[in-house]
């Protein structure tokens, strides 16, 4: 891979966009052995202590979400305090990674978790969950919500202009969310529900990294399939490549469809057998979800307490 | 945790998203890892606690007899010896040492069986019996799978998930063919062999056992079979299956022993056909044993596949694919991809993957659940894979394992590549028949297949590329038995298995088998083209 630098100095000479000169390539993905490799993650059988490590880990990675119509700040507040506080402190389980939003209520959030939070912000934008709009109200939306306190954006890329080939677009567009969220850091949607093949995904992917994002995410939840294994596997060997060839590590987040703690193991067993010790951090990797919380909680006190507790001993964020 | 006004300031970004679009002036830098520093760690930040399967419902006799004509008797030579498990180095059980003469008795068992009971009998009753034994294996299958994990050091991730399905399936596969015979060839009546004789290795003891029974049971043939010396006990368990499902006695016999037990099966005048899976140095003696003496003999022995990875695979993938052909089972697998050709251009990518990869391999107590490689079976092939490993850093080449710690006890060897191996090296041409890859390049799609070729064995062989018609070429010109294409290691009853030049002749699977099987009314062989 040739340096970057040069490449962009070459296109602003020849007055073109950057990722003209630079939509990069990518090996292909063989479905039925990826699909395979996947599988063979759930196989593993995780126990006792470990059981209890990973589950505390997979709370601590979970970006606790609800985006809905009816969403009101008094339902921002109550996913709010369940994400500083998953459960009773005798558990000693650790908050979660952020609670994310629309952009509506991103001031809600920013209210009642304070500037000190441990429990970051995040929020969808970009004409979620679609992508259909003009990229000037998308980029209005990232600022007003990163304005509003917004830590991390979570945009969707634009899956018209990717599927009809325009791939140039695509990189462009999150490129420009990408300098419009300033600080903030940047999911990229891509929506694998909807490019359908695991190369979509994997080109993609690439596309999202090379344009500037901080995470690539699978899935808005809001089309199915959401995150599945072999989807966030192919992107997982999406960051495992971009880290080797320019050293930037990229997080990733899987999203919708994520129900149960056994599942959220398999994905963690996923995740350290494909990127390593590095990547298991809540910096690196994310869960997007609302329901799991409460099933990981469960099996958090199955192991501490030698037997399960009904759901109403858990409080519904 | 952000500022206020750090905040506040983001909206002033919105005008370099204007400038990025005119020139492609740079995103936000993200933390960059130096070119040296880059590499992925799998150390201790999550240990998986042991998850060992349970065992103790398991009751494994201390002393194992001879399965002879539906009957465990004692062997006529007075004499035991011992199993082991290979991943402690702990006596299982003792095992019945069969002589001549139990051989002799359990061939005369088996010809009564097929002259007065199972040729007789028609193709749907024998099914019933087959598809009996299916669902009882499947009943069993756990059980089946601790012993199998046990005595012979897999993993029981691989006898649960591999091996035990494979068994029924082929049971259940065969089953279903015993009723159709008559009609597989049209204008031909079909007719057993007679007695058939079966000797079977140590890697896939109950595999190859049902790989070979099924078939010849739903011919109309009967069996008499030796399992190899260090695992009888799953065999062995199989026939206590034979008899709860009332096969009527004769018609599978299970002698255990040593070499010369088997020598005797395959010398016995009264044996219509010998079935051999193992060494290709001992199927070469089987050859010269029954030149001359009208038996029919089929061999499965020795290989040293090539898994051939072009630069257009998906590589992500084949290097799975490659870790499946050469670690699956320890490598002891005569159809192992033992030699990886990869494409010069990809070369650095794949070893680089190959490397990371090896690390997350957990070597470890066959019956924890979590254990992908197991015990080496036995102890001289211990030394043999040391051996020759020794061998390949004599000639040269660079050794990489996993850095694992090995138990203390028992028989263990480290999941091993070589690079900077050549065609020349003893390692590229022996069958090592243990968890060691020898890693080699080439240039053009021509270059690889005579690379492939060029060894005296032909089983199998792996192609991996996205260019279907490239496929095709790669296939049309492998000279071996089996080629996978972007996949590796996959085992059906419904698909044929053999090998070309060293690796043996004769067909496993499918409508194959039931040929070696088979004599055409008119005495001539059945042949499909």
């Amino acid at each position: 891979m040739k340096a970057p630098a040069l490449l962009r100095t070459a296109a602003a000479a020849l007055r073109v966009p950057y990722s003209a000169l630079r939509i990069p390539q990518v090996p292909t993905v063989d479905q039925v052995m990826a699909e395979e490799r996947a599988a063979a993650f759930a196989r593993r059988s995780i126990k006792t202590s470990a059981k209890l490590a990973g589950l505390k880990t997979v709370t601590s990675m979970m970006d606790l979400t609800t985006l809905e119509g009816k969403d009101t700040p008094g339902k921002v507040a109550y996913v709010c305090q369940k994400a500083l506080h998953p459960a009773e402190p005798k558990f000693d389980v650790p908050s979660c990674a952020a609670v994310c939003v629309y952009p509506n209520m991103v001031r809600y959030a920013r209210r009642f978790l304070g500037d000190g939070s441990p429990v970051k912000v995040a929020s969808v934008a970009t004409g979620f969950p679609s992508g259909q709009f003009p990229l000037r109200t998308k980029l209005e939306e990232v600022r007003r919500a990163v304005g509003d306190g917004a830590d991390e954006i979570d945009m969707v890329i634009d899956r018209n202009s990717f599927l009809a080939g325009d791939h140039a677009k695509v990189f462009d567009e999150i490129a420009a969310v990408k300098t419009a969220c300033g600080p903030a850091h940047l999911k990229t949607i891509l929506e694998t529900g909807e490019l359908v093949t695991y190369d979509n995904v994997r080109l993609a992917s690439r596309i999202a990294m090379e344009a500037g994002t901080d995470f690539i995410k699978t899935s808005t939840g809001k089309v199915q399939p959401a995150a599945t294994m072999p989807v966030t596997l192919v992107m997982l060997e999406a960051i495992r490549d971009f880290f080797f060839d320019t050293g930037i590590r990229i997080g990733m987040k899987p999203a919708g469809g994520i129900r149960t703690a056994k599942q959220s193991l398999a994905y963690l067993v996923m995740l350290l057998e494909t990127l390593g010790d590095d990547w298991l951090t809540p910096e690196l990797f994310r869960f997007g979800a609302s329901t799991l919380l409460n099933d990981v909680l469960m099996q958090i006190a199955r192991v501490l307490e030698g037997r399960y507790q009904g759901a109403d001993y858990f409080s519904l964020p | 945790m952000r500022s206020k006004s750090k905040r506040n300031g983001s909206p002033k970004a919105s005008k370099s998203v204007r400038i990025l679009k005119s020139n492609g002036s740079p995103v936000l830098p993200r933390a960059v890892v130096p070119l040296k520093e880059r590499r992925l760690v799998f150390g201790h930040k999550w240990d998986y606690s042991p998850a060992p399967e349970t065992f103790d419902y398991l009751k494994i006799a201390p002393r194992h007899e001879l399965f002879l004509n539906g009957k465990f008797v004692a062997p006529s030579t007075g004499q035991y010896f011992d199993s082991i498990d290979p991943s402690t180095e702990e006596k299982l059980s003792e095992v019945a040492l069969g002589g001549e003469p139990d051989v002799d008795l359990a061939v005369k068992a088996a010809r009564r069986a097929y002259e007065k009971v199972w040729r007789p009998m028609s193709g749907r009753e024998r099914g019933k019996y087959l598809y009996r034994i299916a669902r009882l294996i499947q009943e069993k299958s756990r059980e089946l799978a601790v012993l199998e994990s046990m005595d012979g050091g897999k993993p029981i991730k691989e006898t649960r998930d591999v091996d035990l399905p494979i068994v029924a399936a082929h049971f259940f596969y065969h089953a279903g063919w015993a009723d159709k015979l008559q009609y597989a060839f049209p204008n031909r009546a079909a007719e057993p062999l007679g007695v058939v004789g079966q000797i079977i290795p140590w890697n896939f003891p109950l595999l190859i056992a049902a790989w070979k029974i099924a078939p010849a049971l739903a011919c109309g043939n009967t069996v008499v079979i030796k399992p190899s010396k260090t695992t009888s006990l799953s065999l062995l368990r199989l026939a206590g299956i034979f008899q709860e499902a009332g096969l009527p006695a004769g018609v599978v016999n299970v002698i255990t022993g040593v070499g010369q037990t088997g020598t005797a099966i395959v010398q016995h005048p009264d044996v219509n056909k010998i079935a051999f899976t193992g060494s290709t140095e001992i199927g070469k003696q089987l050859a010269q044993l029954t030149a001359g003496s009208g038996k029919r003999l089929t061999l499965e022995l020795g290989g040293k596949a090539a898994n051939i990875v072009f630069e257009d695979a998906a590589i992500d993938q084949a290097v799975e694919g490659v870790i499946a052909g050469i670690y699956f089972n320890m490598g002891h697998v005569c159809c192992a991809g033992s030699r990886l050709l990869v494409q010069e251009s990809v070369f650095p990518t794949v070893v680089r993957k190959l490397r990371d990869r090896i690390q997350t391999l957990r070597i470890g107590p066959p019956l924890d659940k979590n254990t992908d490689i197991g015990a080496i079976n036995n102890k001289p092939q211990l030394e043999k894979i040391r051996e020759l490993v020794q061998s390949g850093v004599d000639e040269g080449a660079k050794l990489v394992q996993t850095n694992c710690t090995l138990p203390d006890r028992g028989y263990w060897y480290p999941p091993t590549f070589l690079t900077e191996v050549t065609a020349s090296h003893r390692v590229a041409q022996e069958e090592i028949f243990g968890p060691v890859l020898a890693v080699m390049t080439f240039r053009t799609p021509e270059e690889a297949f005579e690379r492939a070729n060029n060894t005296p064995y032909g089983l199998s062989a792996g192609v991996w590329t996205d260019k279907g018609s490239k496929i095709f070429k790669m296939v049309n010109q492998l000279r071996a038995g089996v080629v996978w294409a972007n996949t590796f290691n996959k085992f059906d009853p419904t698909s044929p298995f053999g090998g070309y030049k060293e690796s043996g002749f004769g067909r496993e699977g499918l409508r194959r088998s039931a040929m070696s099987g088979l004599w055409t009314s008119a005495g001539r062989e059945i042949r499909i083209s």
